[in-house]
């Protein structure tokens, strides 16, 4: 056990840190809405390319430093800690560009891996459905092939930067007579046609984070499947995959810093000698802490031992749980403010509620943890 | 950064799993439990092995190794519930280690190291200490005060007398002294305490695991309705939130043990974090693993019950989670403090 950095690792983090501190964003613009605030996070990520920090983790050959899992996972704890905002293209630069390192074409590759680095061609993801959230597979936008094209029409949902992308990594079904695992395909669909309608969706917070997705008898290239007709779920998974593998770091530092921030505000307001707000704050210091040192333990265990453990799972679980509940401390340390519209606090609070839905469910991540770590028999259900 | 063992620690670990499979099987801990005994078999080839003394230097008899490796044998013993004095001894043969003189270091540690003497650890209300473990048989008690402060004492010294725990898998005892009775540790007892935390932390996360393990059997073979139990969500998620307390003990409690010996300038914020994170995961998925296991989990005759039992004497040891919590609070109000603009 040595849970010290290697000399090669601390000066990868020294110089990032160098590079964010003499290279800031920009301030977030104040006004122009969720347009103003794209495109700050655009420009955000050309500095980050021209300096070849969009993505570390990528190898080499595509643009990247090849850096380890471990260096990527400091550069997510740096630029959480940096407190700069995520790149314009993050699905892409997380989802989108490692799936296609596994599965696309060397055609594909050489086509979009370089506009994803550049944020030139910015990637959503169209995956869930209305009726089709945590049982994916179940999904039913269906593609018909006609000559080389494939004819795409159903609905998407919680599709993030939808308005602004050129890609989607959309899941659709192209067979109904296998199980329905099997029927699904990948497919990279041009969001620049008629046949693609986007239309906001206006969530708890007032803001629209994400869009839904008309599609209309929408036209693909077959050139444009990836991973083989058919073959789509596994693509998905690999997708999925890399959800949360580095932006885990991120947001467990952004968890510390709200901690950070609450702690500092009970002591402004002498709660901290109270010892209802001081068991309160500590147990969620011993959480947030958990989450850091199971965060770190799931990613060099899988480096070293090629052999992820529970923690994924568990991390995310623990982290959404954690955000809730320093959240719901806020409203009561904080006070007024924490409830006033437009207030951070409000927005964190009331953006928090999002955390054990999105990316797997509560719910789902135990049955995850219950059948595939504790080897718990599963309940039968149609399939 | 590496959460992994050693080649030798993976050694250690395995080894000591195997004999404590073989020589603490659940029918012997419990026949001791019910007479109210030492297994001294047992605890002999312990001592043989060397374990008591595993991190105590080598020039005072023991094997010099850390505290990591102290940490997986408490945590094979906490699986195993094993009827022996091996907790007490370490946590009185860790405080004499750290805040002892040269000289009380040379006249009571060769003894702990080898399994000769058994000692014991209190923490006074006033001039008593209740349910001290293994204080009847100790050849030498350490005795901590509410203000920091700690001193080292003969049997002869103090005035013991047996009083059962709930627990009866070890022995406990009240013991009273005069404050001027003994020796004072006049070293780092602070950091003698924070390494003794860590060990019980580790014994309380061997605890857990034992207590999912037993569940997650118990739940895949009891069949209700015409199914396992294990396969309704009531349960299995249970059974997810059992493994997930178990795991975030597990981490804090490696943190600290590797802190002790790497990073001592950690070790006050992660033992009170790792003791806070075992105490409260204990007790819950000990009460978990009785819920989960039904009308059965509530009998003598299941021994889950030992299990629970060993979990609230730990869990109190040394502090409670609140009382680690309130630690913590203070340590990040002198951090916020140190960092604030003057």
């Amino acid at each position: 056990m040595d849970l010290t950095f290697s000399p090669k690792e601390l000066a990868f983090r020294e110089e990032l840190r160098g590079w964010l501190a003499e290279n800031p964003p920009d301030p977030e613009p104040a006004q122009g809405g969720e347009d103003a605030h794209y495109t700050w996070r655009r420009d955000w990520q050309r500095r980050l390319y021209d300096a070849g920090w969009a993505a570390p983790g990528w190898p080499t050959e595509y643009g990247g430093r090849g850096s380890t899992p471990t260096e990527s996972a400091i550069y997510f704890e740096e630029i959480g800690r940096a407190r700069v905002p995520f790149a314009a293209n993050t699905l892409g630069l997380l989802l989108g560009g490692p799936t296609l390192m596994v599965w696309g074409t060397p055609e594909q590759k050489e086509r979009y891996l370089p506009p994803i680095l550049s944020a030139e061609e910015i990637w959503c993801q169209g995956f869930s459905e209305p009726e089709a959230g945590s049982d994916l597979a179940a999904l039913k936008t269906r593609a018909v092939k006609q000559g080389d094209e494939w004819i795409v029409t159903g609905q998407k949902v919680w599709t993030s930067g939808a308005q602004y992308a050129k890609w989607c990594m959309l899941v659709a079904r192209t067979d109904d007579e296998v199980a329905k695992h099997k029927g699904l395909t990948y497919f990279l669909m041009d969001m620049e046609q008629e046949q693609v309608q986007v239309r906001p969706l206006r969530q708890i917070t007032g803001e629209a984070e994400f869009n839904e997705l008309f599609i209309e008898e929408a036209r693909i290239p077959d050139a444009n499947v990836v991973g083989g007709v058919g073959n789509g779920w596994k693509v998905a998974l690999t997708t999925l995959m890399n959800e949360r593998a580095g932006l885990g770091f991120a947001l467990q530092i952004r968890l510390r810093q709200l901690l950070d921030d609450l702690i500092a505000v009970a002591a402004e307001r002498g709660l901290l000698d109270d010892p209802r707000y001081a068991d309160a704050l500590a147990e969620l210091h011993v959480r947030c802490e958990s989450i850091r040192l199971l965060a770190w333990k799931g990613l060099t265990d899988a480096e070293r031992y090629g052999q992820p453990g529970p923690e994924g799972s568990l991390v995310k679980w623990l982290w959404s749980d954690t955000n809730q509940r320093l959240t719901e401390l806020a409203v009561e340390i904080v006070g007024a403010e924490a409830l006033t519209a437009g207030s951070s606090w409000s927005y964190e609070f009331l953006r928090a509620r999002g955390n054990t839905i999105e990316g797997g469910t509560t719910e789902v991540l135990k049955n995850i943890v219950a059948e595939r770590v504790l080897g718990l028999p599963r309940l039968k259900v149609a399939v | 950064m590496d959460f992994g063992l050693t080649e030798d620690q993976r050694q250690i670990q395995s080894t000591a799993r195997e004999l404590l499979l073989a020589r603490a099987k659940p029918e012997r801990v419990r026949e001791h439990a019910e007479a109210g005994t030492v297994d001294t078999d047992l605890w002999g080839e312990l001592c043989e092995l060397g374990w008591p003394g595993i991190a105590i230097a080598e020039d005072c008899g023991g094997q010099g190794l850390g505290r990591i490796e102290l940490s997986i044998l408490c945590e094979e013993l906490g699986r195993s519930l094993a009827p022996v004095p091996f907790l007490g001894s370490v946590l009185a043969s860790t405080l004499i280690d750290h805040a002892g003189s040269e000289q009380q270091r040379e006249r009571w540690l060769p003894g702990l190291a080898s399994g000769e003497l058994t000692g014991a650890l209190g923490t006074l209300a006033g001039d008593t200490a209740e349910l001290v473990l293994g204080a009847g048989q100790a050849g030498v008690i350490v005795l901590v005060d509410a203000e920091g402060g700690a001193r080292v004492l003969t049997p002869a010294e103090a005035e013991i007398t047996a009083a059962e725990s709930i627990d009866p898998t070890r022995a406990t005892a009240r013991v009273s002294a005069p404050p001027d009775a003994g020796q004072a540790l006049e070293g780092d007892v602070a950091g003698g305490l924070d390494r003794a935390i860590v060990a019980i932390s580790s014994e309380l996360v061997g605890v857990c695991d034992r207590a999912l393990e037993m569940t997650v059997a118990y739940v895949k073979e009891r069949r209700q309705f015409g199914v396992p139990v294990g396969s309704y969500q009531a349960v299995s998620h249970r059974c997810a939130q059992m493994l997930l307390e178990t795991e975030k003990a597990r981490a804090t409690a490696a943190f600290a043990a590797w802190a002790a010996d790497s990073e001592p300038e950690s070790l006050p914020e992660a033992a009170a974090m790792a003791k806070a994170a075992a105490s409260d995961a204990a007790r819950e998925v000990t009460a978990s693993a009785i819920q989960a296991h039904g009308g059965i989990g509530f009998t003598w005759e299941a021994d889950v019950h030992w299990l629970f039992k060993r979990a609230q004497m730990d869990a109190a040891l040394l502090g409670g989670a609140k009382q680690q919590r309130a630690r913590l609070a203070a340590i990040l109000a002198d951090r916020l403090g140190a960092s604030a603009p003057a």
